[in-house]
């Protein structure tokens, strides 16, 4: 795919740096609008599951884990609900932009995960966590990070499947159903949330290791002296 | 074709590109002490709203087989203040007011006497545990029709011998599966379950569904939406 690029003159060196348009504006405002609401989904989801810590039965109750309040918000269920049934809005709104926007724009062919990518992505792996050569980089994303990439927003697809399960089981019973029923659906909601987590805590430490041009890169849209040739 | 600009431009290009990201930033209103109520309210209130548009008369909640019910001493009893109310059964009426042909006290055989429905139905806690019960009683839809009530009235209000109160829109009051429940599992209910009559209402969470039921309102303005609601929960919360 084509990829707008510019070729950067200083005007006291002449020095040239090329810089690639990597991110449009719609994805850039999803993502960080997305984050914020991730982070309250994530922090009220917690709160509302201290109400009940468990997926087992109430009568007798065994808590799978007593999460710490300090790492929670909304302070108490009734809270957490507000921020959670607030936020899920914007979540969800965040999320069928973004969507929308990538199919409607193209702009998803340069993170879609596709079956040519496959062969790609074990040499990634090898590169980040086996200390292999380092794949050259042709593209915005290589083929790990478009796995990634896709598998976060199936993630987030699930996590609000399986919300509206959880919060109308009867109106979207079919839904319920499709998970095995409410009971359930609710461990899979907390499933997903820890495996969003996974995702988040990956990113994160690639943003920090791949540097500050990369991250700059969600803020303006525009990455100087990318380490790929735009075509 | 790769274009050339100089470094001065590229800066001011980004600039602007990072600007337009600012309405990110009205999120921000959610951190200040004074904007977070009503925001969180409004959250709240729009909930409701698309709960109410997502509700269905016509959608009934699943139902169950006897053997995916809940054991009766495994149902649990939830309650906010005491287990008994210490209701007299002797001389214990509903007392029934607000848009109704037919005000006054009604007695638990004049509620019997309407058709009677049993169900095995999800009770679905706020907490988030959820457990299978049976449940028998009339529909409240029959009991609304008995009272004369004004089906064009938006609440059906209760009270309770413990102070608790509650609120039903009158599309959830009118729907099927809505019973003025007097028993479980085939037998009356116990004074812990909210003998002598409560609300089993399987497309509600269970806050809605009130025990120990002493007084029964049909009325066109929501004045209390309930206990839990004037807490800061769901209103509406149908399931």
């Amino acid at each position: 795919m084509a990829t707008r690029a510019v070729a950067i003159e200083d005007v006291k060196t002449g020095e040239v740096t090329e810089a690639v348009y990597e991110h449009p504006f719609v994805v850039r405002l999803c993502h960080w609008v997305n984050a914020v609401a991730l982070f309250v989904m994530v922090g009220s989801g917690l709160q509302i599951f201290r109400a009940f810590p468990s997926f087992g039965a109430k009568i007798p109750q065994k808590d799978l884990l007593n999460w710490p309040k300090a790492f929670a918000i909304g302070g108490w269920l009734g809270g957490a609900l507000q921020w959670h049934l607030t936020f899920m809005w914007i979540y969800l709104g965040t999320g069928l932009l973004y969507v929308c926007y990538e199919i409607f724009s193209g702009n998803y062919k340069q993170m879609l995960f596709v079956r040519r990518d496959i062969r790609g992505v074990w040499p990634m792996v090898r590169h980040y966590f086996f200390f292999g050569p380092k794949p050259p980089a042709r593209e915005v994303y290589n083929p790990l990070q478009r796995q990634a990439y896709t598998a976060a927003i199936g993630l987030g697809v699930l996590s609000v499947l399986t919300g509206f399960a959880i919060w109308k089981p009867v109106q979207f019973s079919w839904l319920a159903w499709m998970m095995g029923g409410f009971h359930l659906a609710r461990l899979w909601h907390f499933v997903i949330m820890w495996a969003m987590l996974a995702f988040v805590f990956g990113h994160l430490v690639m943003v920090v290791l791949h540097g500050w041009n990369n991250f700059v890169s969600m803020l303006t849209g525009w990455k100087k002296d990318p380490q790929y040739r735009s075509e | 074709m790769t274009s050339r600009i100089d470094n001065r431009k590229f800066k001011s290009i980004t600039r602007r590109e990072l600007l337009k990201l600012t309405p990110v930033l009205a999120l921000g209103a959610f951190a200040v002490p004074q904007l977070q109520k009503p925001l969180l309210k409004g959250g709240l209130r729009f909930s409701d709203w698309a709960s109410a548009k997502l509700f269905s008369g016509e959608h009934l909640a699943p139902t169950f087989a006897e053997s995916h019910v809940t054991p009766f001493d495994k149902f649990p009893i939830n309650d906010y203040d005491v287990d008994d109310p210490g209701v007299d059964f002797d001389t214990w009426t509903l007392k029934v007011t607000g848009a109704v042909q037919k005000p006054g006290d009604y007695t638990l055989a004049q509620i019997q006497a309407l058709p009677k429905f049993t169900q095995n139905t999800r009770h679905v806690c706020v907490e988030g545990w959820d457990v299978i019960g049976r449940f028998g009683g009339v529909r409240l839809a029959d009991f609304l029709n008995m009272i004369g009530a004004d089906l064009t009235a938006g609440f059906v209000t209760v009270n309770c011998a413990d102070d608790y109160y509650e609120s039903l829109d009158m599309a959830t009051a009118v729907h099927p599966q809505t019973l003025l429940c007097y028993e479980m599992y085939d037998r009356p209910l116990t004074r812990e379950h909210g003998a002598p009559l409560r609300l089993n209402i399987p497309t509600k969470i269970g806050y809605k569904q009130a025990k120990y039921l002493t007084r029964l309102k049909v009325s066109h303005v929501l004045e209390k939406a309930g206990y839990w609601e004037d807490q800061g929960y769901s209103e509406f919360y149908g399931l």
